[in-house]
């Protein structure tokens, strides 16, 4: 039984040691190589815990990422020194960062590309870690020796409702079982390429590299700005012999938006998978359009599943105005609804409940953040003989006549925007701390595909608004639309009359 | 160019479009405002910026985006 992915990466490097196993724009690494700068920086790590007089095992490292080979070759390093992973992207603000790191109190922070704004406290950086061999082999083993598959591997920040981010904790075992599972499910190439799309961190780039490493593959980092100008994105999939995408619904809808396909098509795509949003049928139909023998599956799930507990394989035609079906859950996964009044199971079609999930791919919950882990990681309903913790994704959904389930929407203030998982709840705590704003509330266009911001404000302030907002949170949290309101609509109970603003502005 | 200006405007008011001339290069604009400006101009200006437009001369200045615009409107 393999209880740690570096098995996979030694695996590999024993079969495959000339196989490229990263690659980017500008350089690649085999997995001979790979292996030996990981447990390079895993030697390093220790060092650098041996002259601070500590020993580490289990502690947070954060990552400040790039779309680079060095953030995955740092991620692996970290494993070798028995301690976890954190991606950060250093191009968020500065006050959501240190909000982050507050909630980590990371033991080190990488630089992958040295060239970080950024400063916090024990940074170094990729190439100080990379000096010298992997002169401490035992100790290495020795570390080895002592990990379980339940240690934690990486920890991935998601918005919170409050205003600061939840680290959702990944152990060992719920990768292993995500790798085992999508293996038992799907058709990889025999020498499987992945054309990476998404950021280090988001957890959909997680199945880019452990699927990869599972099948001794190759990921492939594609430039962030063939997403931006996608002329060029098609050419560099076919030039790097792409045959595996698990990207964004976002990501695929830009290639249909632009009609991406009239100057190139793909040539080795075999199997397309999607997840993050619904995705439009008639994008993928242009998409099917193009590569009519590829394999496409719509995937779903929240991060604290481990990126994915249910799979649908586009098996037949869907009309423009039908959904997608999420499916049916993975092997070693159950999902199930609950009646939101009654708290019961519900088994019959039609009937909309929460979409629940149990088994070994829960994560372990939020990092240093008991309240929120308790509010979603809860005893199993359906039974009290024994301690067993299910997950309550917050998704409400439905089985169709057919037995499949659909994904309707949200049960509380989370959105999915252009592929980003964001609590408006976030945003808002972020407008109503402008000195100049009485109070701002967020609704989420969903034709439109845009946040809205109603905000109560002596003047109309737009511009300030974005200035300050453009301190605190990434961009794409940012809202769309912008309306000043003299005065914010309140219902019976003192609250904002969300209900009005949306029947009034949308 | 002012109409251009106030769309993009619109879509980013945190740019100083009038100065800006490496809105790709620098990363300034991503792909959501790429897919913005581009459904904002082909709706203004009854253009269809193809494929085969989405390079960053294209798209690096008000300026340039100017220029496709009155391009594609000669053609």
């Amino acid at each position: 039984m393999v209880i740690n992915i570096l098995e996979w990466l030694e695996a590999a490097a024993k079969k495959h040691p000339d196989r490229i196993a990263f690659a980017d724009a500008d350089q690649e690494i085999n997995y001979a190589k790979l292996q030996r700068l990981a447990k390079t920086i895993g030697c390093r790590i220790v060092d650098q815990a041996k002259r601070r007089g500590e020993t580490w095992r289990n502690r947070p490292i954060a990552v400040l990422i790039d779309r680079n080979v060095e953030s995955l070759i740092l991620f692996m390093g970290i494993l070798y020194s028995g301690n976890f992973y954190v991606p950060l992207d250093d191009t968020m603000p500065p006050k959501r960062i240190s909000l982050i790191l507050d909630t980590l109190n990371p033991v080190l922070v990488i630089d992958s590309k040295e060239q970080t704004k950024l400063q916090a406290e024990n940074m170094t950086s990729y190439s100080e870690l990379t000096q010298g061999e992997a002169d401490s082999e035992e100790r290495l083993a020795a570390i080895r020796a002592n990990a379980l598959d339940t240690d934690p591997l990486y920890v991935i920040f998601t918005s919170g409702s409050t205003g600061t981010p939840k680290g959702v904790v990944v152990n060992h075992r719920s990768i292993i079982d995500l790798a085992e599972q999508f293996s038992k499910t799907f058709s990889f190439p025999k020498e499987a390429v992945f054309g990476n799309q998404a950021p280090f961190d988001f957890d959909v780039s997680a199945k880019d590299i452990y699927n990869s490493l599972y099948h001794a593959g190759t990921v492939q980092i594609v430039p962030k700005q063939y997403f931006v100008l996608p002329l060029q994105l098609i050419p560099y999939l076919n030039e790097r012999r792409v045959n595996v995408i698990i990207w964004a619904v976002s990501a695929l809808r830009i290639v249909s938006n632009f009609k991406v396909f009239e100057n190139c098509i793909p040539k080795y795509l075999s199997l397309i998978m999607f997840s993050g949003e619904v995705m439009p049928v008639k994008d993928l139909k242009y998409w099917q359009a193009a590569l009519p023998e590829a394999q496409f599956v719509n995937l779903y799930g929240p991060t604290e599943i481990t990126c994915n507990c249910s799979y649908y394989m586009i098996d037949r035609e869907f009309a423009d105005t039908e959904t997608l079906p999420i499916g049916r859950a993975f092997r070693n996964t159950e999902m199930f609804l609950l009646n939101q009044e009654t708290g019961g199971q519900i088994t019959e079609s039609g009937q909309t409940g929460e979409i629940c999930v149990r088994g070994t791919c829960l994560a372990m919950g939020y990092y240093y953040n008991p309240e929120k882990t308790t509010e979603a990681f809860v005893q199993n309903p359906l039974q009290n003989a024994y301690p067993e913790t299910i997950y309550k994704t917050g998704d409400l959904g439905y089985y169709s006549e057919s037995g499949e389930l659909m994904f309707i929407g949200r049960k509380d203030f989370q959105i999915k925007h252009m592929g980003h998982r964001i609590e408006l709840g976030e945003i808002e705590t972020a407008v109503n701390a402008l000195s100049f704003i009485d109070i701002g509330c967020c609704i989420y266009d969903e034709v439109q595909e845009k946040i809205v911001l109603c905000y109560q404000a002596a003047e109309s302030c737009d511009k300030r608004i974005v200035q300050g907002l453009s301190e605190m949170l990434p961009k794409f949290m940012w809202p769309n639309r912008y309306l000043f309101l003299e005065q914010m609509p309140m219902n019976k109970n003192g609250k904002i009359d969300r209900t009005l603003l949306k029947k009034t502005y949308l | 160019m002012e109409q251009l200006q106030k769309i993009l405007e619109e879509i980013r008011p945190d740019v100083d479009f009038a100065s800006e001339d490496r809105l790709i290069d620098n990363g300034v604009l991503d792909s959501i405002d790429i897919i913005a400006i581009v459904t904002a101009v082909n709706n203004a200006y009854d253009v269809e910026i193809n494929v085969q437009y989405l390079l960053p001369e294209h798209f690096n200045s008000m300026e340039a985006i100017y220029r496709l615009i009155c391009k594609l409107q000669d053609e």
